[in-house]
C-alpha cells in the first residue's frame, strides 16, 4: 500500500468518491458483512470481484500492539510497522439492506485484524486452496473458537490437483455439518453460489440454533508458520 | 485498535498523529464497525480540517466506514476517530450495522437470500 502513500492521492480536497453509478440510495439504512478468509493469494479478492457490484475497494490497518503475542511479530516488535489490506466488495441485497464482503488473510499474525471484523458478521468462508492446506487448520479451529458459522470452499486452480471433497473434509477434520464446495472464484455464479451455501447453512442454524459438538483435536494441526508476505 | 498514537511508529506517522490529534480509534468511545453507513447531516465549511469536510462531502449518501478509508487512503481505526468527532457535533448520522444474536435471526438470511439469487 506505500505506492497509494504519496500526497497527490491522499489530499483529502481531491478525494475521489464512489462513482455517481456506485452511490447507494439514501434509502439504505442497514448494513451486513460476510468474511472471506483464506491465505494469499488464494482468491478472495477474486472472488469478491466476481459478485460484487463495485470495483473491490481496499481498507488497510496499521498493525500495532494488539498484533504481539501471535506468531512472526518480529516485524512488530522492531517499530517497522506493518500495513495490512483487506479488498472488499459490496452488493446491495435491497433498496435497505446492503451486503459487505471482506477478505482478509488466514494467517495467525493477521488475527488482530479480526476483533471489529467478526463482530456482527453473518459468517465467514473459507476460501481453500488444495496446494496449501496448512493455513486452513488454525483458521478453521479459529473460526470454530469464535463461534463464527462458516462453509469451506474450494477454489479450483487449473494447475492445482483435485480431490474428492469429502477427501478435502477429512483433510482438514472438517465436521460433518459444515459445508464443503468447490468453487471457480472467477466466475460470478460461482461465486455467488458459494455465498448462497453460507446462507443456507446460516438458515439450518437459525432454524437448529444448537450447533453439534466440536470434533477437532489440536493434534490435527501442523505448523502453519510459513514465509508468507502480504 | 488500541495503543497510544506512538504505535503509528513509520508510515507517515506525523500525517495520522495530527489528523487525529494523537487519538486512537479505541479513545472515542464510540462502536463504529466497518460496515457501519455514515451520512452527512451538514455541509463541509472552510474552516474544517481537510479530512473531515471530505467526509462530509463522500458521505451526501451513505457510506460505509470501510469505503470511507478506502477512498480517502487512511486507515480504519484513523476514520473511526474522525467519523466520532463528526458525531458527537451532529454532522453526519450513523446507522448502525444489524445487530444479532449468535446467529442472524431468518427474515434476514432470507432476505440476503433473496438479495443473492437476484445477483
Amino acid at each position: 500500500m506505500d505506492s497509494n502513500g504519496s500526497d497527490t492521492a491522499t489530499r483529502p480536497d481531491t478525494v475521489a468518491g464512489p462513482r455517481s453509478e456506485d452511490v447507494l440510495p439514501d434509502t439504505a439504512t442497514a448494513a451486513v458483512k460476510i468474511v472471506i478468509v483464506g491465505g494469499f493469494g488464494v482468491g478472495k479478492t477474486t472472488l469478491v470481484g466476481a459478485v460484487s457490484e463495485i470495483r473491490p475497494l481496499t481498507t488497510e490497518e496499521t498493525m500495532t500492539q494488539a498484533g504481539v503475542g501471535v506468531d512472526d511479530t518480529a516485524g512488530v516488535e522492531r517499530k517497522t510497522s506493518t500495513t495490512v489490506a483487506m479488498d472488499f466488495g459490496r452488493i446491495s441485497i435491497n433498496d435497505e439492506l446492503v451486503l459487505y464482503l471482506f477478505g482478509t488473510p488466514g494467517q495467525q499474525r493477521f488475527w488482530f485484524l479480526w476483533n471489529g471484523l467478526f463482530d456482527g458478521a453473518l459468517g465467514a468462508v473459507v476460501l481453500v486452496d488444495t496446494r496449501r492446506l496448512e493455513v486452513s487448520f488454525d483458521v478453521i479451529e479459529r473460526l470454530e473458537d469464535r463461534g463464527v458459522a462458516f462453509v469451506v470452499a474450494v477454489n479450483t486452480f487449473p494447475n492445482a490437483p483435485r480431490y474428492p471433497l469429502e477427501e478435502i473434509r477429512a483433510a482438514l477434520d472438517l465436521p460433518a455439518h459444515v459445508p464443503i464446495v468447490a468453487c471457480d472464484a472467477r466466475l460470478r455464479e460461482s461465486s455467488r453460489d458459494v455465498l448462497m451455501t453460507l446462507m443456507r447453512h446460516l438458515h439450518a442454524l437459525a432454524a437448529a440454533p444448537e450447533p453439534p459438538a466440536r470434533g477437532r483435536t489440536a493434534s490435527a494441526i501442523p505448523d502453519a508458520n510459513r514465509p508468507e508476505r502480504p | 485498535m488500541t495503543g497510544p498514537a506512538a504505535d503509528w511508529a513509520e508510515g507517515s506517522p506525523e500525517r495520522l498523529y495530527v489528523i487525529t490529534k494523537g487519538r486512537s480509534g479505541a479513545s472515542g468511545g464510540t462502536s463504529l464497525d466497518l460496515v457501519t453507513l455514515i451520512v452527512s447531516r451538514a455541509e463541509p465549511s472552510p474552516e474544517m480540517p481537510p479530512e473531515q469536510a471530505a467526509i462530509l462531502r463522500l458521505c451526501r449518501y451513505p457510506l460505509s466506514v470501510a469505503e470511507l478509508s478506502a477512498y480517502l487512503a487512511l486507515p480504519f481505526s484513523v476514520v473511526t476517530v474522525l467519523v466520532g468527532d463528526l458525531l458527537a457535533e451532529e454532522r453526519v448520522q450513523a446507522r448502525a450495522p444489524v445487530t444479532m444474536a449468535r446467529f442472524p435471526d431468518v427474515e434476514l438470511i432470507e432476505a440476503v437470500i433473496n438479495g443473492l439469487q437476484r445477483l
